[in-house]
């Protein structure tokens, strides 16, 4: 009661204060409608007396019902970007990975609004994110069968991008995808593996052919074939597309379906610890999470989020993750010293330009040393480079180019392939880091084994854009079913880590 | 430094697409939808049961299309693959020729079809007529094993996209002349998948709205087919706009200094 004569009191006093505002401001308008309104009875100085009156009423009205009980008012200002206090699952890493996650969560629950679902991203220019600085390749030519469902399922996705991500009232989804294929080639050494791999292609449905070396010259009159033994050339679901397309329509489409955005950096978690005793009576510490701490940008300001689930989907550094639970190197305990093998390595990107280039059927080329080249629109440009070897692997803690790799480890082998490539210029450049799975150059998916309520998705190595898609199913799969239902990915789970048994990808890039 | 202004700029170009209102018909040059389709976008907009209709009968359409595309199992089971293929064609509202016969077999207006094809159990399609059908990536699989299309002819096919022309690589031994003209969905993104058709002989890429620097991709086009006839109507192929009527020749003048143009920048 006496809040409300107070407001009053203030409400009183108000009108004659705006009042006598109005008059200045207003001066002239009041005198043409004297002019022009000389017939009305109340003078306009009364009516916006009326209407101010009821305006400072509507408002400590919606005060009034702002402080009852019930209502989530407080009388702290609130940052409205901060992320909501309880979730069902967090997201860590708002990269292509982390926001087909959230889709397909979305897309499996069962009522509307089931399940509360928050993407966190540190960073939303995605600056260092792998997904943008990505070549967006997509390809059916991979060793293992997990591999190459993966792609043949995200492929297939793609085909039909606009059933899964249009959104009613928005433009539809325009992935710009390039239907060119790639083009492995193959030394005498690596002959006999390119054709292994081919079977394994074939039988798991992947539409691959192989070439001699005089086929590739009919085909590619502009490439020189000396030392090509084998090619092996992708027909269909092959090519490369926008990533910040993808990226875009997983995010699109998942903030409509009611998924929580939220710009914000995971920086710590609050956990428990369960020390539970095995058969050989080793002690193991089991950890399961309860809030996730997401500190805001640009200030101290933290919340933390409390949930039934966490996603590792941070790319790169999904690693630096696990350490804030205690987890991985320098933990004495036999199998919490496994660390996630998973680290960023720099991969320089050039674009260079050469007029006299192949032109429209250029395939995206795998030569046999590693470098890769691939056409980037008409204009006559193209995109290359190579992984170093494992020796000379660049410092990651900027992503500065090496323009000496391009001079030194490219472009040699590119003009050797392409003789055009000799009168190239070098137009810009770029770097990424591929979230490298050091171990075995495979993604992780599945839980953490010490982890109660961590899930992986990371580790991809250089083709996590491609499988994005797919692995988002197969993850919320596991989520919500239980395990894996449409396609069995259980072997790149935590568990060949443990038994250090490694699930080796030949075909990396 | 130059990495990082680069990506942001890529990223404020994207986010700024992203924030732009993304109506289909915001731009000046389509038309607004009618009245009660814009009553509807708005109702949708304010109520999740509205949209959930929309979204249902958005689902029925290409649930619908994707049904008369769908593998023709039963047929196959019954009366083998090749007439299976050739039932497809014709169920589409299409018409082909088998091998070394004169005789087309072809569905009236109302989809109404002579069953005589059925006694040619062993024949194989070499000229298949598809236009303006429904056909699409997954219906083109009903086609696998026909190894002897010479002739494929999809002007005007609603569902025919990139994705599809990639998938006629399962005709890439025999195919001699396609015509692919007035595809609302093909983008320069599908073209490239031609070269898997070494034997092409004749294409028609007349009329694809959705290819954008026509003159510069139809060069291309002819660069990676060498042995190919490329017709290429419909277009305006000057470099400066204003110039509209041109004969043939001044077309070919014109491509002439758009290769120039191209070697030269
Ligand atoms: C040069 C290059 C070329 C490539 N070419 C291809 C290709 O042709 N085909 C292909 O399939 N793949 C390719 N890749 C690989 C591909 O880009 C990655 O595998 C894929 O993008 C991984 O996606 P992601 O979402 O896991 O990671 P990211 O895109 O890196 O996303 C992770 C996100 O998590 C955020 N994050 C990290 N830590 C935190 C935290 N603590 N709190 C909040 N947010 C956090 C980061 O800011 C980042 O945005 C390439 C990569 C590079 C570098």
């Amino acid at each position: 009661m006496l809040g409300l004569g107070r407001l009053g009191g203030r409400l009183r006093s108000n009108p004659g204060w705006s009042g006598s505002l109005w008059t200045q401001r207003n001066a002239w308008r009041f005198e043409r409608l004297v002019l022009c309104q000389s017939l009305k009875t109340v003078t306009p100085l009364r009516q916006d007396y009326f209407r101010d009156l009821e305006k400072q009423l509507a408002a400590m009205r919606k005060k009034a019902v702002d402080a009852l009980p019930g209502s989530n008012w407080t009388p702290l200002e609130i940052n409205p970007n901060l992320p909501p206090e309880r979730a069902d699952i967090v997201i860590v890493g708002g990269g292509v990975v982390g926001w087909s996650i959230a889709y397909w969560l979305k897309k499996k629950e069962r009522v509307r609004g089931a399940l509360k679902v928050v993407v966190v991203e540190k960073d939303l220019t995605y600056s260092r994110a792998s997904t943008v600085l990505s070549i967006g390749g997509i390809r059916q030519q991979f060793s293992l069968p997990e591999n190459i469902h993966l792609s043949l399922a995200s492929a297939d996705f793609m085909r039909n991008i606009n059933e899964h991500l249009d959104v009613l009232n928005e433009e539809p989804v325009d992935l710009q995808f390039n239907q060119s294929g790639y083009l492995f080639l193959a030394s005498e050494d690596t002959a006999h593996i390119m054709e292994e791999n081919y079977r394994t292609q074939r039988d798991a449905g992947a539409k691959v052919s192989l070439l001699s070396p005089t086929q590739v010259k009919e085909h590619f009159p502009w490439m020189n074939t000396e030392g090509v033994a084998l090619a092996s050339q992708g027909l269909e679901n092959e090519g490369w597309f926008d990533p910040w397309s993808l990226l875009n329509a997983f995010r699109r489409k998942s903030i409509s379906m009611g998924v929580v955005s939220c710009h914000g950096e995971v920086t710590d978690f609050k956990y428990t610890m369960n020390v539970v005793t095995t058969i050989d009576d080793d002690k193991l510490q089991l950890r399961r999470i309860q809030s996730v701490k997401v500190q805001m940008p640009n200030s101290l300001e933290y919340q933390p989020v409390e949930c039934s689930i966490v996603v590792n989907a941070a790319g790169a550094f999904s690693a630096n993750l696990v350490e804030k639970l205690g987890v991985g190197a320098g933990t004495k305990d036999a199998v919490a010293g496994i660390a996630v093998p998973v680290e960023p390595r720099k991969r320089y990107v050039y674009v260079v330009h050469c007029p006299e280039g192949p032109g429209l059927d250029a395939p995206l080329v795998i030569d046999s040393s590693g470098v890769y080249f691939r056409r980037e629109g008409l204009g006559g440009h193209y995109i290359t480079g190579a992984s170093p070897p494992e020796a000379e692997e660049p410092d990651t803690s900027n992503l500065e180019v090496d323009h000496r790799f391009f001079e030194e480890k490219v472009w040699p082998h590119l003009a050797n392939r392409v003789p055009a490539f000799e009168r190239l210029k070098v137009s810009s450049a770029w770097a990424g880091f591929y979230d490298y799975n050091t171990f075995d150059q495979n993604a992780i998916i599945g839980l953490h084994p010490l982890i109660n309520n961590m899930y992986f998705a990371t580790g991809f190595s250089g083709h996590g854009l491609q499988h994005s898609p797919a692995v988002g199913r197969a993850v919320a799969e596991l989520i919500l079913d239980g395990n894996f239902k449409t396609l069995d990915l259980s072997g790149l789970g935590f568990k060949r880590i443990l038994t250090q048994e490694p699930m080796l990808e030949r075909n990396v890039v | 430094m130059s990495t990082s202004v680069r990506s942001l700029r890529r990223c404020c170009h994207h986010s700024a697409l992203l924030l732009l209102p993304g109506r289909r018909w915001s731009s000046s040059s389509v038309s607004p939808p009618p009245l009660h389709r814009r009553l509807l976008l708005f109702l949708a907009q304010r109520y999740y049961d509205v949209e959930m209709l929309l979204n249902w009968q958005l689902q029925r359409k290409r649930t619908k299309i994707q049904k008369k595309n769908a593998y023709y199992a039963y047929t196959e089971h019954f009366y083998g693959r090749k007439i299976a293929a050739a039932y497809y064609v014709l169920n589409m509202r299409g018409g082909f020729r088998f091998v070394g016969q004169t005789e087309w077999f072809s569905s009236d207006q109302r989809g109404k079809f002579s069953w005589d094809f059925l006694n040619h159990k062993d024949a194989l399609l070499e000229e298949v007529n598809l236009n303006y059908t429904l056909i699409n990536h997954r219906g083109l699989s009903n086609l696998e094993g026909q190894t002897c299309v010479k002739t494929l002819s999809l002007r005007g096919c609603p569902e025919v996209n990139d994705w599809f022309l990639a998938g006629l690589h399962i005709f890439r031994d025999s195919l001699e002349e396609l015509d692919i003209s007035h595809c609302p969905l093909i983008t320069i993104g599908g073209l490239p998948a031609l070269r898997n058709l070494k034997r092409l002989r004749r294409l028609d890429v007349s009329s694809l709205p959705r290819v954008a620097n026509p003159g510069l991709v139809f060069i291309l086009l002819e660069e990676m087919l060498p042995q190919c006839h490329i017709t290429v109507a419909g277009y305006d192929l000057s470099l400066r706009q204003g110039r509209v009527n041109q004969g043939p020749q001044e077309s070919e003048r014109q491509k002439g200094n758009l290769r120039k143009w191209r070697t030269s920048g």
